[in-house]
């Protein structure tokens, strides 16, 4: 290769490895400050601030949902499967939003650990499957990520 | 293999090669968009917890896919053009940048249209979705930061340097699911390993990839004829082809 532009073609990686390097060492520097949620085992392990807004994300609790009769408040528990962080909530909740299924809470952690949330997020996970392959999974016994339950 | 290059780097020969690949590839291309539209949107079951709305993965995902894969193409394009001074690249790299804001423009849509039904939010600023806000904005930035400079071997220069160290964002994209918690969900369709999404919906999705491939490619050639012919106009192929032969 005619010299100049070997030495064009070592500018070019120096800029490619450089730029990324020093991205990669501020995404690192963030990486706490990057994730959406909290999960609840960090919460109960107290490393979420309290009385400030926070999300925490994780699964529904079986059997947690408790609805009021008289307004829409809601409450609920979500895990990790290592920690459980109680949440109440008022309001519509999206229709995705169940137990068994992921949700992001966001709102204000309150002295006695429940999160006092403003907004409930259902989150979807990445199985997409036809109802019927569904259910077949579900008779024999296996969850939704084809996992024995 | 090295005349080869040489010819690509001719604008006749280029204008000519592209518009005899775009005959066959063009009407393939919309085939295939067609095709894949159908069999997505009529003859897939719907998903067992999302219903019909998960429909829109079949426009997301390859949009998605495609403004990622998008991005090293112009990349590598202005690597080509700062090294070797091709400037055949330059011209690639320029008419890659608006085909892929729009790739990117179409998966960040088509996200907050389904994300309102099933997350209950049109957007959040979640890891993968403000990292796929970046990638709209280093397109646009590259196709603006071209128009700002009077002289085009300098503007050239600028945006070449300006997706080179972009690049650095695609993997971050790519990754974003994985490494932090986010509300987007983490891909479904795995190199290794086996896919999360039933194979009735995953073929027909895997064909509007292809769909959508071939698509960036059909749009990357057509625009750069349309850049071959502005900044050719005053040669003698340019003239001769305006007067109506070949």
């Amino acid at each position: 290769m005619h010299p100049v532009r070997r030495q064009r073609l070592l500018l070019v990686l120096f800029v490619v490895v450089f730029s990324s390097a020093a991205i990669g060492l501020v995404v690192y520097g963030l990486r706490g400050n990057i994730n959406l949620f909290f999960p609840p085992a960090q919460v109960v392990a107290g490393e979420a601030p309290v009385g400030q807004p926070i999300r925490v994300g994780g699964m529904v609790v079986d059997g947690s949902i408790e609805r009021s009769a008289e307004d829409l408040s809601v409450r609920f528990r979500l895990t990790d499967y290592s920690g459980e962080v109680p949440v109440v909530y008022t309001g519509i909740l999206p229709d995705l939003f169940g137990e068994g299924q992921g949700a992001v809470a966001s709102g204000v952690l309150n002295d006695n650990g429940v999160l006092e949330a403003t907004e409930v997020l259902a989150k979807h996970d990445e199985n997409y499957m036809p109802p019927e392959v569904a259910e077949a999974l579900e008779q024999s016994g296996y969850d939704h990520s084809g996992v024995p339950k | 293999m090295w005349s080869f290059l040489h010819k690509l780097g001719s604008p006749p020969w280029l204008y000519a090669i592209s518009g005899s690949i775009l005959r066959w590839l063009l009407p393939l291309t919309l085939l295939a968009l067609a095709a894949g539209v159908v069999w997505g949107l009529l003859f897939t079951p719907p998903d067992f917890r999302q219903g019909n709305s998960y429909r829109i993965i079949y426009i997301h995902v390859p949009a998605a896919v495609v403004a990622l894969a998008g991005y090293y193409v112009m990349a590598t394009a202005g690597a080509i053009s700062l090294i070797w001074r091709m400037k055949m690249a330059d011209v690639a790299m320029k008419a890659a940048a608006p085909v892929g804001a729009a790739l990117t423009f179409a998966a960040l849509f088509t996200g907050a249209v389904w994300g309102k039904p099933t997350w209950g939010t049109y957007w959040v600023w979640d890891a993968r979705i403000t990292s796929m806000l970046l990638l709209l904005f280093l397109y646009l930035g590259v196709v603006v930061l071209y128009e700002a400079y009077e002289n085009k071997e300098a503007a050239g220069k600028a945006c070449a340097v300006l997706s080179l160290v972009g690049t650095v964002n695609i993997p971050i994209i790519y990754k974003s699911v994985d490494w932090w918690y986010s509300l987007h969900q983490p891909a479904s369709i795995k190199f290794t390993g086996d896919s999360t999404i039933d194979p009735s919906m995953l073929y027909p999705l895997l064909l509007m990839i292809c769909a959508f491939y071939a698509l960036f490619t059909c749009c990357l050639l057509l625009n750069m004829r349309a850049e071959l012919l502005q900044r050719e106009a005053r040669t003698g192929w340019v003239r001769k082809l305006a007067r109506g032969g070949e």
